[in-house]
């Protein structure tokens, strides 16, 4: 950001000369410095997945969610700020129930994601506003099946077979691309998503942390639901083994530097 | 509920569609009425609103254009929006909505049928309060009232294409002969995944009736 001072950052509806409004970039900032957020999408459903950074000893364990229902089917995954998260979560809310009672049918992941994204968008034109601190990752499965889009705070909005948002995108990007997406079943995405998340985790950085991990898919009838507590416990013993078993390796190959 | 307004029109009507496996058959008989004048005797009460989807049009004839411009509107931009036709539901609930919202204001009862991807063909009825049914076929108009005891009689569920035409043809046939606001001419659509076939019975072809 060489243009910082210029005075070109100041307003949300003032250009910097080489075409670029700058409060846009620093609400992506406010994403970049939040928990890590992924959501997957493979052959039978969709997991969505958080890295609830904990600041306090004294929070409740699995309060102040981060992965929220905006539909029967539709759950949003969110990295960046929580005030502004929960207002998104209500306009989601908002528009997929408005869709239904128009169509009589549930609301397309596509035309949620383009509202979102439309909605988020407006608030990068107005100097009395600033955009969302918020990238939100929208699962949802409907006629055409598992769906997954982001909308970030510029107002783009993508589909996705695997993305990532907040601190740790970098790695999990690179892990996510390693998976194959389109052969994994929910079970092994669930757990893979704790195995992603505790990875992209930076523990120099944040000490206590708390791995949100929901789906939708068969097992929870097609609607969006928190993974049952089993499933949850045994995908952290598979993402704490992962890493174990990494810096087991790491380990060995220390050794075997010192054998040479 | 509103009246009709000294001299609007009315469609004093028998309209009908029923369903079959694959598509629909709708049909309504071609009369409009002021009072007992004869405003139009070759009127089009099927109103298409979409390329497979159609409604048939009971009550104020102002009223039930308008509305079918609106949803016919909607579902235009339905298509834009999602890149695909909308369903036959999609279409009765606008209608629907559109009808309960401004039920104080409205003097119209409309059925909507047609054919989609997802269900085939299908039939919906928004009689005169907005509420919105599903069902296998439906009568509606001042005429229909004539005519339930053999509709009932006479549908079977799994009936063919032809089969539903003939139904379709006798029925309002028979109402238009009993009911002083319906007569004309039937017209008929069969609206299936191949397209809609429009069709006219005129007055010298309907089915003969007992008429002692």
């Amino acid at each position: 950001m060489t243009s910082i001072g210029t005075g070109y950052d100041l307003s949300v509806s003032t250009y910097s000369p080489d075409g670029r409004v700058f409060q846009v970039e620093y609400a992506q900032k406010a994403v970049d410095n939040s928990g890590t957020a992924i959501g997957l999408r493979v052959k039978d459903g969709v997991v969505l997945a958080v890295e609830k950074i904990k600041h306090s000893r004294l929070l409740v364990p699995q309060s102040n969610k981060r992965i929220m229902t905006a539909g029967r089917h539709v759950g949003i995954a969110a990295a960046g700020w929580m005030s502004d998260t929960r207002h998104l979560v209500k306009r989601a809310r908002d528009e997929a129930h408005q869709y239904h009672s128009i169509y009589n049918a549930e609301i397309p992941a596509k035309i949620i994601a383009e509202r979102m994204g439309m909605y988020v968008q407006a608030y990068t034109l107005y100097s009395s506003v600033r955009p969302f601190g918020v990238s939100t990752i929208l699962g949802c499965v409907d006629k055409d099946g598992p769906q997954l889009y982001m909308v970030e705070p510029s107002g783009q909005f993508v589909g996705y077979r695997g993305c990532a948002a907040g601190k740790g995108k970098q790695a999990a990007k690179t892990e996510i691309e390693k998976l194959k997406l389109e052969e994994l079943t929910v079970r092994d995405a669930a757990k893979e998503a704790a195995r992603i998340i505790y990875a992209a985790h930076d523990e120099t950085k944040d000490k206590l942390f708390e791995l949100e991990l929901s789906w939708i898919c068969a097992e929870s009838g097609m609607l969006h639901a928190h993974v049952p507590q089993d499933v949850l416990a045994e995908a952290i013993q598979f993402a704490e083994r992962s890493l174990d078993e990494d810096d087991g390796d790491d380990d060995d190959d220390e050794m075997e530097d010192e054998e040479l | 509920m509103a009246a009709l307004k000294p001299g609007e029109v009315n469609l004093g009507t028998t309209i009908m569609a029923v369903q079959f496996d694959g598509g629909v058959v709708v049909g309504a008989d071609s009369r409009t009425s002021t009072g007992t004048y004869v405003a139009n005797r070759v009127t089009d009460k099927l109103t298409k609103l979409h390329d497979r989807i159609y409604c048939c049009r009971s009550g104020s004839a102002a009223d039930t254009q308008a509305i079918a411009d609106i949803v016919m509107y909607h579902l235009d931009l339905y298509t834009a929006q999602h890149g695909e036709p909308p369903t036959v539901s999609v279409a009765a609930s606008l209608v629907h909505e559109i009808c309960y919202q401004n039920k104080g204001g409205l003097s119209a009862a409309i059925i909507v049928a047609g054919w989609d991807e997802q269900n085939k063909g299908s039939v919906f009825e928004v009689p005169l309060g907005g509420s919105l049914h599903r069902g296998e076929f439906a009568i509606g108009g001042s005429g229909s009232t004539f005519i339930y005891g053999y509709c009932d009689k006479t549908y079977r569920p799994g009936m063919s294409k032809d089969e539903c035409v003939e139904f379709v043809k006798n029925a309002v046939s028979l109402a238009m002969t009993r009911d002083g606001s319906s007569g004309g001419v039937i017209r008929l659509a069969v609206i299936t995944g191949d397209g809609v076939e429009r069709s006219v019975v005129y007055g010298d072809n309907l089915p003969t009736q007992y008429l002692g």
